[in-house]
Parts: structure tokens; C-alpha cells; sequence
């Protein structure tokens, strides 16, 4: 057991206004006082966590530590779950998502999502993107959808490797090509918020570079949210980095302060490998 | 270094032991499908004509034809379907779909699967006292086929829910996560991945309906009837009916007429479940992930 880390929540809170104060910052998410339960189990406590937007934010931490239980609740994908139960609010764009009156699908298309294994749907690339919109809008023109493939394929980088392919099937593609094709079809949507869960963890280490080289490149348009047991991943392809430990936030920081001067033992302990 | 042991012999020897015994109760198994194709062949194929199949049964029922009876298991097969099928499947849907995972749910389903081992004269005296009595369809092709509905229900059901199962749950997360409702997933991604397998699975019902006897013996299809069925609510002759009757019922039957009408009953059967597997192969060859 590790004792419960010098009341983080404060500190975070400190470092939080710190960046605000000096750089103006506007958050994309503000997380208050959650609590979340799967039955009776309680994975995160208190979380108090604000992400500021257009940036990369990286969540490590240990197995367990509640990082994609609270990645999920950013777009309320933990709720079909019917167990379980959830206290606070997250605000995404300055609006409490668990609001009574809040649409879940306006939810969702605010908030997209990225998983661990790619999960292309069983249909041609251009389908897979033209998915999003056609769940939203009655018609869409030819002109537009093309417009709107290009754009999208050629945002995730992988326009020039399927523009001639276009009504292949997308499961077709390689591991590497279906992850970016995943991100590129929540684009048309128009989301603000992309949130990774573990995006590269399937793929082999040429993909993962690759796809992190997307993720980079997305900085500023989109607010991304990334868990990742990969330290080095963290370290490379993140701008702020937030350590959670046993479904507390530990520290958040800049990812380059976080990895050298860690503030608390416990990211110390867990950044240099001696648990996790 | 490599060489066999004594004891590595052994175990091979007993491993090829248990290999052919296996082997041998697969052929046992296979061999009665053979005997009773080709008794039928051999015995009933000189009655097959068109002759046969398209002329109706005279002189009490040993000479002529089977067509009353054939029509019959059309029409009482294809309205079982008209009432199972969309019945069935919306059902599965539910089920699969939408249902919590809670004690309801689960008592639905062993009932279902309960139901699917009544025993079918159980169904027979159900439909009885239900359609032609309380519903009033008297005995008629309606009471049959739903009487039939009733018992190929859990089939359709259970083989549907499969098949929806067989979803892989990341298209249905992955569909949620652009802000998808439910239905919209369901008729978008699950349902045209699914349809391969609930199509296999009506067209089994079918196959299964075609040789049913007791579930229609009091409720809508008849020994013998003069007339050709006009619409649903006419009783019918029936195949796999007219098979019972010609042989146990009928004196002076000429010995190939059953073998005849039961050759024609099986190839029936044969010809859709041929079909269901031919359907699903194509469209197995037409889906990938």
C-alpha cells in the first residue's frame, strides 16, 4: 500500500491556477469533485482535474489507477455500464456534461474517442468516414462528401496512402492505417475533444510513431487526452502530463517538469519503474 | 536422442486406437442418413413424376398425385413464417439489444429455451384450444401455421440472438462513441453484419416446419380434402400428413406411393437446408473483420 500522496488535490489545484494566472489559459475540461463507482468498488476519488485547451495531455499511471475509467466519463461511455454510479461534474466547454438536460449525443460528438485496438466498422474507408455525418445530417452532396473525405483523410496523414482505395474495405488496412483512420471519421463530426485511450498499444513501433506523429500534429486543433502505459510515449507526444495513482490524482504538470522534477515521491517511484 | 521410447510407442498406439474408434461412431452416425436416402430412392423414386407432384390423389388415395398435399405444406409453411419471422427477430433485437442484463432478462431467455422443448403435440393441443377455439379461426390453415409459429419461435429466436452476438461489440462501441443512438446502430452496422445468420436460421425454421405433423393435425390440415386451399382460414392437405395417412390410415396402398410422397417430403427438407448453407457460404465470403 502507498499512503495517500500530501493532499494532491490541493496542489493540483495550485499548479492549475499557476498556469492560468500566467498564460491566460482556457480550459477545455474542468473536472469538480468526481467520484465514480463500478457497484460498489470506487475507482476515482475527488478527481479535480482541468485540461487546458488545444493542448496534448498524457494520463499515466499504474493499472488500475482509474485513468481510463476517468477518460470515459468525459464522454459518458461509462454509462452503459449499468452499474455504475457517478458524483461531481465535468464541464466540457464551460457546460456540466452530466447535467440533467444535456443531450448524450451532443455529448459524444463533442467528445470523440479512440481505442486501444482500431475499430474501423465493416465498410469501405470512404464509408468509415462519411459514418459520423450520416448520423447527423439527412443528405450530404457528392461534392461535400468528398470535400469532406479528402480533408478528413488527409488531416490524419493518410490521404496519399488510400486516395486510390477508397471503397476498399477498411479492415483491410494495416493495423497503423486503421488507427488513423479511426481518428480521421470522429472528424467530420466536428469534435473539440479527442480522448486516446492507449491509441498505440496494438500497433508495432514504426506504427506507433507514426500515429504519434498525428497525434502531434492535431495539437491546438483539438483538446487530446491521452492514457498511456508508456512512459516514453508520455514523455514524447504529451505537453502536459497527469499522474494518477489508486484513483486519485497524484500531480499534474508540464510534461517536462513532471519527468524531471517530479514533485511527489510517488511519481518519482512510478516514472523511474519501481512499480507499475 | 530422438528415438521412440517403449512408452512414447504406447501412447502413440492408444492415440491411433482412440483416432479410429472416433472415426468409426461418425460413420455409424452418417450411415442411417444413407440407409434412409437410399430405401427412398430405391423404393420410391419410380413413383416421382411430374405427373405425381402436380395431380391430385384419386381413387381413396392409392393412385394420383400428392399436389393438395404439396400445395398445402406451402401455404401452411409460408404462413408460419409470415407470423414467426418478424416476431422472432424482433425479439432477438430486443434481447440482444436492448434488454439490462438483469434476472427478467434471464428468466426470458431459459423460457425460450424451455419452450423450444415442448414437446409439439403440447403445441398441437395449445393451438387447439387457443386458434381454432378461444381465437375462433376454427380448423383452418391460420390455426395451423400459427400453431407452427408458436413452436419454431424459440428457433428463430435463439439462432438470431446468435447471430447478433456474433457482432463484435467494437463496432457497436465504436458507433456510440459518434453519437449514435441504439437504433441507429442497429440498422446500420449490426443488423447487415447479422443477416447472413438470421437468414440461415429462418430457413432452417423452414425446414423444420415442412416435416412438422402433430401441430397441424388438429388444427388445420385434413386426411383428405377435395378442394385446393383458397386462402387461410380453409383447411389443407399436408405432406408430411398425407405420409401418415397413406401409410397407416389407408387401405390398399400400392407399397412405393408412401415411399414416394416421404421421398419427396425429405428432398423437400434437403433442398432448404442445402440452400441455407449455400446462402450462408455466399454471404460468409462477402464479410470480413
Amino acid at each position: 500500500m502507498i499512503a495517500a500522496p500530501p493532499d494532491p488535490m490541493k496542489s493540483n489545484d495550485r499548479n492549475a491556477s499557476a498556469q492560468m494566472e500566467t498564460q491566460d489559459a482556457e480550459y477545455a475540461i474542468r473536472t469538480e469533485q468526481l467520484n465514480l463507482w463500478y457497484g460498489t468498488f470506487q475507482a476515482l476519488f475527488d478527481v479535480n482535474l482541468n485540461i487546458r485547451k488545444g493542448r496534448i495531455t498524457a494520463l499515466i499511471g499504474p493499472s488500475g489507477c482509474g485513468k481510463s475509467t476517468y477518460l470515459r466519463s468525459i464522454n459518458r461511455i461509462n454509462e452503459r455500464l449499468g452499474y455504475v454510479r457517478i458524483q461531481g461534474r465535468i464541464r466540457v466547454m464551460e457546460q456540466n456534461i452530466y447535467d440533467p438536460a444535456v443531450e448524450l449525443i451532443q455529448v459524444r460528438k463533442q467528445v470523440g474517442m479512440v481505442f486501444q485496438r482500431p475499430n474501423p466498422l465493416p465498410l469501405s474507408i470512404r464509408e468509415n468516414i462519411l459514418f459520423g455525418h450520416r448520423l447527423h445530417h439527412r443528405k450530404i452532396r457528392r461534392q461535400q462528401a468528398e470535400e469532406l473525405v479528402e480533408e478528413s483523410l488527409r488531416t490524419v496523414l493518410l490521404w496519399d496512402q488510400v486516395k486510390d482505395r477508397l471503397h476498399r474495405k477498411a479492415t483491410e488496412l494495416s493495423l497503423e492505417e486503421q488507427q488513423k483512420l479511426c481518428i480521421a471519421r470522429l472528424l467530420p463530426v466536428k469534435p473539440s475533444v479527442l480522448l486516446m485511450d492507449e491509441p498505440c498499444s496494438a500497433l508495432d513501433p514504426k506504427g506507433t510513431e507514426a500515429v504519434e506523429e498525428l497525434i502531434w500534429e492535431l495539437r491546438g486543433r483539438y483538446t487530446i487526452l491521452i492514457v498511456t502505459h508508456n512512459m516514453a510515449q508520455a514523455r514524447r507526444a504529451s505537453e502536459e502530463c497527469v499522474f494518477m495513482l489508486m484513483g486519485k490524482v497524484v500531480e499534474h504538470a508540464e510534461t517536462q517538469t513532471l519527468f524531471v522534477t517530479p514533485r511527489y515521491k510517488e511519481t518519482a517511484d512510478y516514472i523511474e519503474g519501481r512499480y507499475g | 536422442m530422438f528415438e521412440a521410447t517403449a512408452r512414447n510407442r504406447r501412447a502413440q498406439r492408444v492415440q491411433k486406437l482412440y483416432a479410429i474408434l472416433f472415426g468409426l461412431m461418425t460413420a455409424l452416425l452418417i450411415l442411417p442418413v444413407l440407409i434412409i436416402l437410399g430405401t427412398l430412392i430405391y423404393k420410391g423414386g419410380s413413383m416421382i413424376s411430374i405427373d405425381f407432384l402436380f395431380t391430385e390423389p384419386t381413387n381413396g388415395m392409392t393412385e394420383g398425385g400428392i399436389f393438395p398435399a404439396l400445395l398445402g405444406t406451402v401455404w401452411l409453411v409460408s404462413v408460419a413464417l409470415l407470423a414467426s419471422v418478424p416476431l422472432g427477430v424482433a425479439a432477438a433485437i430486443y434481447l440482444s439489444e436492448y434488454a439490462p442484463d438483469n434476472w427478467l432478462t434471464r428468466a426470458i431467455n431459459l423460457a425460450i429455451i424451455n419452450l423450444a422443448g415442448v414437446p409439439s403435440i403440447v403445441h398441437a393441443l395449445f393451438g387447439v384450444g387457443a386458434f381454432v377455439i378461444f381465437f375462433g379461426f376454427g380448423t383452418s390453415i391460420l390455426a395451423a401455421s400459427l400453431t407452427l409459429a408458436i413452436m419454431t419461435l424459440p428457433v428463430v429466436i435463439v439462432s438470431t440472438k446468435e447471430s447478433l452476438q456474433a457482432v463484435p461489440q467494437a463496432f457497436r462501441v465504436a458507433c456510440w462513441n459518434m453519437g449514435a443512438t441504439r437504433w441507429q446502430t442497429i440498422r446500420r452496422v449490426v443488423l447487415p453484419n447479422a443477416v447472413s445468420g438470421i437468414l440461415t436460421g429462418i430457413i432452417l425454421e423452414v425446414s423444420r416446419t415442412t416435416g412438422e405433423t402433430a401441430p397441424i393435425m388438429f388444427t388445420g390440415a385434413v386426411f383428405f380434402s377435395p378442394y385446393l386451399p383458397q386462402g387461410i382460414f380453409d383447411q389443407t392437405m399436408a405432406l408430411s400428413l398425407h405420409l401418415f395417412v397413406v401409410t397407416t390410415q389407408v387401405p390398399e396402398v400400392p407399397e412405393a406411393l408412401p415411399y414416394g410422397v416421404a421421398l419427396v417430403l425429405i428432398f423437400l427438407v434437403l433442398l432448404m437446408n442445402s440452400l441455407s448453407i449455400g446462402f450462408r457460404m455466399y454471404l460468409r465470403g462477402k464479410k470480413k473483420w
